[in-house]
């Protein structure tokens, strides 16, 4: 089973080369400040923009594969590749060997140099991210959550009856394997069931309890379990995977008690915008203009054409926060160590009270979109601020967690997936405008919160 | 009889690199790895320091007996190949025995090649290609005072420095009128052949030797114009030749080398040949020529390895580019690229007489052919591609002339995303 590592990341659009990143590393690694014998190189101009020369820590090291001496060695540990001083031989066929420029004499001492992350400083940290001003360098250490996962058990049947592409089956795996074995599970009708989680032939689909309550009473019948669990003293975690439809529609009074009677209980919703169990039917998550199949697309009648939903989505993320819930957050698998934190935070909170978690689900059949483009469509949602990554507790407040400063276009995202494909000038400048909206909103209660 | 999948015989960089490959796509599948060496993998390349002392013997291998049994190798040393019966999938082994394959790859690499100069077999002299002969020498070179090294290549150039530095009088010579003919321009060449006589080395290029004879002191070397040279320890670096002669009576075609398609194949079902042994194209050239080089050879071994597997994301091979660094005295050169300019081709180079440092560079078309430095330090895998991209240098010329290492990085960073 091959492993995930931490990795250095580069945003050029915030590099404006100033070139501290070089400082630090240089005077980390030579104890100089002269830039040329950084690990890190800073290249390009304003004019074209910068870039990176950096080692990548490649999964299959051209480097490693010349170097005659054994002296580079991956490092399937740390990820890092590894320079033994010892053993090379200053012959430079690495340099020869590297397309990226990732290992390079540093002339000062007459041996080849390169990046080792920083692996074995005191913090194990790099030493260039924190010293760029403009988090044009970022510390990705994302893949600890995916080495740990790899090694806690998969709660879900193996096989499933989800779409090809399906985001759900990520994220119940991912769920179920955080949240452990001491669990009961409540999915109400939708795609997480239809999956498979209720089960085949008398057996459930997964390896902890799970029961298939109505949509209209999930947050009442798990929060009686839960009860019932605590009265005979025995300590679980109580978990609803609802979709929006179940959550925001017709299950809607049954969460909001629950929510204001603080069960201690974890309840996920996972929005994909629509009833797409049963045939893509709108929802009140569905936002306006989509088109779904009771929201269609065609001539429509007395003279008013059929342009796709004509009602803006409910902000149900935003009306959980008014049920002051001991935790609320948002979240998208395109971002999975925010997800994991905030699925840790809503775990803990949930011994306490009402633990809510809204994640933003993309769906390639109901959103018509080619099935290797969910990770894309969910990224292109946050970075167009379309979808906004935030959390809340009545102590801190409302903060965001992936602030995006610079947003794309909400035409990229829509123009990602099928639904909304019909769009006129006017429907796209409506839906960008309630954007802007929309963050100002969040915005203005983060401000409030904080303030 | 023994049965395997996947035969590789050799063991050096091509021979892992096509090991690794196949089990990039086929972790199970029957492999052994054959090799004449007694001992586990090592590269010729890192001899010299072996020579010199720098690396331990036991510190150079590749891979240790750990690799080859997580891997699923069946690791066979000390066994040669003798014959190749590719008309029916056998191959017959040094000992007698027959292993049957259903693929084979031939890596088997080179072996020095020994001029054919009278009375050579009359005298005890060193060669330099397996870790048995770096052993020797290391121990003779201690002993030496006055040394002969016969060929100016990389190898002849790497011992003689040794030699040198371990204190004795050293003669190095070579037919070619410059060192490192092949590798590197005849300026490049005064430069390197001037850090030899600074330290105290003779060079005598443009000489050949036309008589050996055994002497009191070791043997006696007659050069073409009469003149003699006495050497207590003698070493032979005039060039290898691939080691092919298990192909006698076999229908795999061969020239110079093992010819080989682009996918390493040779022209004879389930047999692929990679690295010193074969002959591929090169990228200069419409003939196939032979690029025994180190870097080549892992390429060539990734190709065939892939290939043998059936791997789908197998790319052809883009043609042998020469690629050379070399470290001499405390300085290095590196080459990458075309030496030849052929017709309608640009050459520009700099000199800087202070520090030493010298750069060429051949265009033609705008792209790059080759480029050559001494002292001048470029990252030599970032203008590999550049070469091999074909990438369009006219706009950028003379900025990249004055600091390829800038402006090298700069258009690659480009092409990186």
């Amino acid at each position: 089973m091959g492993r995930s590592y931490n990795t250095i990341a580069f945003d050029a659009a915030k590099c404006d080369g100033c070139g501290d990143c070089m400082t630090a590393c240089a005077t980390v690694k030579t104890g100089s400040t002269d830039k040329s014998r950084s690990r890190i190189q800073i290249v390009g101009d304003e004019s074209d923009g910068f870039e990176l020369a950096l080692c990548r820590q490649c999964g299959d090291p051209k480097c490693v594969t010349v170097c005659p001496a054994a002296a580079l060695t991956k490092n399937f540990d740390s990820g890092v590749i590894e320079w033994n001083a010892s053993k090379c031989v200053d012959c430079l066929l690495c340099t020869v060997g590297c397309a990226y420029a990732g290992i390079a004499l540093d002339e000062g001492v007459g041996h080849v140099a390169k990046c080792d992350m920083c692996y074995a400083s005191p913090d194990g940290a790099p030493a260039c991210v924190p010293a760029c001003p403009h988090d044009a360098l970022t510390y990705i250490t994302t893949s600890r959550i995916y080495n740990e996962v790899g090694d806690w058990e998969d709660l879900f049947a193996p096989g499933l009856a989800g779409c090809q592409g399906c985001n759900t089956e990520l994220l119940m795996r991912h769920t179920l394997r955080r949240v452990g074995p001491e669990t009961v599970l409540a999915t109400p009708p939708g795609c997480v069931p239809g999956m498979g989680s209720v089960g085949f032939n008398g057996t459930t689909g997964t390896k902890v309890p799970v029961f298939h309550p109505l949509l209209t009473n999930t947050a009442a019948m798990l929060a009686g379990i839960k009860r019932q669990y605590k009265r005979v003293g025995r300590e679980v975690n109580a978990l609803a995977i609802a979709g929006d439809g179940g959550a925001s529609d017709v299950g809607f009074q049954s969460l909001s008690g629950a929510a204001e009677r603080n069960e201690q209980i974890l309840f996920m919703v996972v929005d994909n915008e629509g009833y797409m169990n049963t045939g893509m039917q709108r929802s009140s998550c569905t936002p306006y203009g989509a088109w779904t199949s009771t929201t269609p697309i065609g001539k429509g009648s007395g003279g008013m054409p059929s342009q796709g939903k004509t009602q803006d989505a409910k902000n149900l993320p935003l009306i959980m926060v008014n049920h002051r819930c001991e935790y609320v957050a948002t979240a998208s698998t395109a971002y999975m160590q925010d997800l994991y934190d905030k699925l840790d935070k809503a775990i803990q909170a949930s011994k306490r009270g009402f633990a809510y978690l809204h994640v933003y689900s993309p769906c390639t059949t109901g959103w018509r979109f080619p099935t290797d483009q969910n990770m894309e469509v969910a990224r292109k949602a946050v970075e167009t601020n379309f979808v906004m990554l935030w959390e809340y507790n009545p102590k801190d407040g409302l903060e965001f967690t992936r602030p995006v400063d610079d947003p794309l276009p909400v035409t990229e995202y829509l123009k990602a997936m099928g639904r909304f494909r019909h769009l006129s000038p006017d429907q796209i400048s409506h839906i960008q405008g309630k954007v802007v909206e929309n963050l100002a909103f969040v915005k203005q209660m983060a401000h409030r919160q904080s303030a | 009889m023994e049965q395997t999948k996947y035969l590789v015989v050799g063991s050096s960089h091509a021979a892992l690199e096509a090991v690794t490959a196949i089990r990039m796509h086929d972790a199970t599948g029957s492999l052994t790895l054959l090799t004449r060496d007694p001992h586990l993998p090592y590269s010729p390349t890192v001899l010299p320091y072996v020579v010199s002392g720098r690396s331990a013997p036991e510190g150079i291998f590749l891979r240790d007996e750990k690799f080859f049994a997580d891997n699923h190798v069946a690791l066979k040393r000390g066994t040669a190949l003798k014959a190749l019966h590719a008309d029916r999938n056998a191959a017959e082994l040094a000992d007698g025995s027959e292993i049957a394959y259903e693929k084979i790859l031939l890596a088997t690499g080179a072996s020095p090649a020994i001029p054919p100069i009278p009375g050579i077999d009359t005298v005890s002299y060193h060669v330099l290609r397996t870790l048995d002969d770096a052993t020797k020498l290391n121990a003779a070179i201690k002993q030496s005072k006055q040394a002969v090294v016969m060929g100016a290549g990389l190898v002849g150039m790497h011992a003689a420095e040794n030699l040198v530095k371990a204190g004795a009088k050293v003669t190095i010579v070579e037919m070619a009128k410059q060192l490192t003919d092949g590798y590197f321009d005849a300026v490049a060449a005064s430069l390197i052949e001037k850090a030899f006589t600074d330290n105290g080395a003779t060079i005598l290029t443009g000489s050949r030797v036309v008589k050996l004879a055994p002497s009191a002191v070791g043997a006696t070397l007659t050069l073409e114009n009469g003149t003699t040279l006495e050497a207590d320890l003698l070493l032979v670096a005039t060039g290898v030749k691939p080691n092919m002669e298990y192909l006698a009576g076999s229908p795999v075609e061969h020239d110079r080398g093992i010819l080989v398609s682009d996918t390493m194949q040779t022209s004879v079902a389930n047999v692929w040949s990679a690295g010193d042994c074969a002959q591929a194209k090169g990228f200069f050239t419409d003939g196939k020529v032979m690029n025994a080089i180190l870097p080549d050879a892992t390429e060539q071994g990734r190709i065939a390895g892939m290939a043998m597997a059936g791997d789908p994301g197998l790319k052809h091979y883009p043609g042998g580019v020469p690629l050379n660094a070399y470290h001499f005295f405390g300085r290095h050169a590196i080459s990458v690229g075309s030496s030849k300019v052929p017709d309608g081709a640009e050459v520009v180079t700099r000199f800087d007489e202070n520090s030493g440092r010298y750069l060429k560079a051949i265009f033609k078309d705008g792209c790059l052919l080759g480029i050559y430095g001494v002292n001048e330090f470029f990252d030599g895998g970032v203008m590999c591609q550049l070469i091999l991209r074909r990438v369009d240098l006219s706009a950028v010329k003379d900025r990249f002339v004055a600091n390829p290492l800038a402006v090298g990085r700069e258009l690659m960073s480009k092409l990186w995303r």
